[in-house]
């Protein structure tokens, strides 16, 4: 899986969240809370999606990885090919 | 006893706050399953059927309202939750309400879902006042109901900002007629949420009523693999080593559970539990039944109740006398206060509205005086209370020509506390709940959570977001 890719499956997870957000400019070296009205509890359901559709935990500790979408890519990518690698 | 079916959670009453509560555990996986004991979903805000005709119970308006587009508001907060789009739950704003004080309404105070018309009616009604008012909606905004702050009396705190007892009335009036299970005054943190809900935010209504809602949950829940059991309740909760080791249903099977979520109250949760065979007894800590309850009339017309004169007020807080009495009145009914619904006053998107005209009214009723009353005699209080209660809410709407009223009423009916038990469970018809409220849903066995009325929201929002603060925070993600 590419960085690209790996954004996209976010993009994907946000989308479904948050139906009244204009995801269409989103900045991907931004934090998604400072271009989205996005809460703890939204951000707590993109890890929720990301274990229920793709098998991938994030620790809590790691919670400030997902701050945006290259930090997110770059966090994510590594875990979603370790996984693959895995099936 | 190996056939005894397995849940991951078992949640008990099909109302609001359990179907939110399974849609978040289902779509996350969970094996959940809602136990109901009645026909029909909906719990306190429910619907029924007489003669072809739907009537909704529990829901007047809908309150926390805000427009689609404006975020970070509990509904935003709800729908999101669900996955619910603004699109699938078409709401319809209220044109406008009132609160209206005095043996015929004299003092009366009009509100939409702008809360610059509030403002600007205390600052008419009330100069001196206006200023604490906007200091005391400042203190509101700012005030979050959390286990971890204060309890404070609402009536002091007001009493802090605003100095005219009859403004005091007016502002606590329709909080404690939509959410108050305390007699006379509430929990500052739950006016503070209440006021936010009806004023600050607003009130609309889904076109069908609580009905589109329940589909809308019961879709979700049931396309995310929830499994429901209609007419069958929770009988027994058997406790063993301070956890829930089965449930028996009305069925009378057995089935396990690995966490628990009642939304049928906390008196109600306790009652139902008892030692499993051969354990010891669990500690009891039963919270006391509630004490408010209602009755409520609802007359159809064959027009729009506009047509007969009555306006263009959506909800009318009404009380009489010198002070406000709210509390569980001596007599079958208090007819001096309550509140008035005129669903059509809601503004419907264009196309057809509803079928019927219709005006409910609702006011405090003593449990104790309609439940064990012979059928005859029920009937009978039921039919004199009905013209009692229409004649008191004439004061406080616009007048109406009697003849004209009569001739257009299609149908009738009224609900008293014996029938909010009947179908609710509810001890005392106490449809607040208990005075004493669990915010964190700790029960007295460890995995057995309260969600709903007892943990401690209010309303149809706030029944739902108890769902699914409940079930995020005890059984998706546990600290």
């Amino acid at each position: 899986m590419t960085k690209d890719e790996c954004k996209q499956r976010v993009i994907d997870i946000i989308a479904d969240i948050a139906p009244d957000e204009d995801l269409s400019n989103l900045k991907s070296d931004v934090k998604l809370r400072d271009q989205l009205q996005i809460d703890s509890m939204d951000f707590l359901d993109i890890v929720m999606e990301l274990r229920k559709r793709h098998g991938l935990e994030v620790p809590e500790a790691d919670y400030g990885q997902l701050a945006s979408l290259d930090s997110s890519a770059e966090y994510l990518t590594p875990k979603f090919n370790a996984l693959a690698a895995k099936r | 006893m190996n056939s005894r079916a397995h849940y991951d959670v078992a949640i008990i009453g099909a109302g609001l706050s359990g179907l939110a509560a399974g849609v978040r555990l289902a779509h996350f996986g969970k094996k959940v399953c809602i136990f109901e004991r009645h026909n029909a979903p909906g719990g306190l805000n429910g619907f029924y059927s007489i003669a072809g005709r739907k009537y909704d119970v529990g829901l007047h308006a809908l309150t926390n309202f805000v427009k689609p587009g404006v975020k970070g508001t509990p509904l935003g907060t709800l729908l999101r939750q669900l996955r619910i789009s603004r699109e699938e739950l078409v709401l319809c704003e209220q044109r406008q309400s009132r609160i209206a004080l005095g043996p015929r309404g004299g003092a009366s105070l009009r509100f939409t879902n702008d809360f610059a018309v509030l403002e600007a009616e205390v600052a008419r009604a009330f100069p001196a006042q206006v200023d604490g008012f906007r200091r005391l909606a400042q203190r509101i905004r700012e005030t979050v109901y959390s286990p971890g702050s204060p309890a404070l009396s609402a009536r002091e705190v007001v009493r802090a900002h605003v100095a005219d007892p009859l403004l005091e009335d007016m502002l606590l009036c329709p909080i404690l007629m939509y959410g108050g299970s305390q007699e006379h005054d509430a929990d500052f943190r739950l006016f503070a949420l209440l006021f936010r809900a009806i004023f600050l935010e607003g009130l609309a209504r889904p076109l069908e009523g609580i009905r589109a809602l329940l589909r809308l949950l019961l879709d979700k829940y049931r396309s995310a693999g929830g499994e429901r059991r209609m007419k069958c309740g929770v009988r027994r909760i058997l406790a063993r080593g301070g956890q829930a080791a089965a449930l028996v249903l009305d069925s009378g099977e057995e089935i396990t559970a690995g966490q628990v979520l009642s939304s049928i109250g906390g008196p109600e949760t306790a009652a139902l539990i008892e030692a499993a065979p051969g354990a010891e007894a669990p500690a009891a800590a039963a919270p006391p039944p509630g004490r408010i309850t209602f009755v409520e009339t609802v007359t159809v017309f064959d027009r729009e109740p506009a047509a007969l004169g009555w306006g263009e007020d959506t909800i009318v807080f009404f009380n009489d006398s010198e002070r406000l009495d709210y509390a569980r009145p001596d007599g079958q009914v208090d007819v001096r206060s309550g509140v008035i619904c005129i669903p059509n006053n809601f503004v419907s998107a264009p196309g057809p509205g509803l079928p019927d005209g219709v005006l409910r009214a609702t006011c405090l009723a003593n449990y104790d005086r309609w439940a064990h009353l012979p059928e005859e005699t029920y009937r009978a209080d039921k039919a004199r209370w009905y013209g009692a209660i229409q004649a008191s809410i004439r004061r406080f709407l616009p007048p109406a020509d009697e003849a004209a009223v009569a001739a257009a009423t299609v149908a009738t009916d009224m609900f008293t506390p014996r029938t909010v038990t009947k179908f609710t469970g509810r001890l005392n018809g106490a449809i607040y709940g208990s005075a004493v409220k669990s915010l964190d849903g700790r029960t007295a066995l460890a995995n057995v959570h309260l969600c709903g009325t007892d943990q401690g929201l209010i309303g149809i929002v706030g029944a739902m977001l108890s769902g699914i603060a409940m079930a995020n925070d005890r059984i998706l993600r546990p600290a």
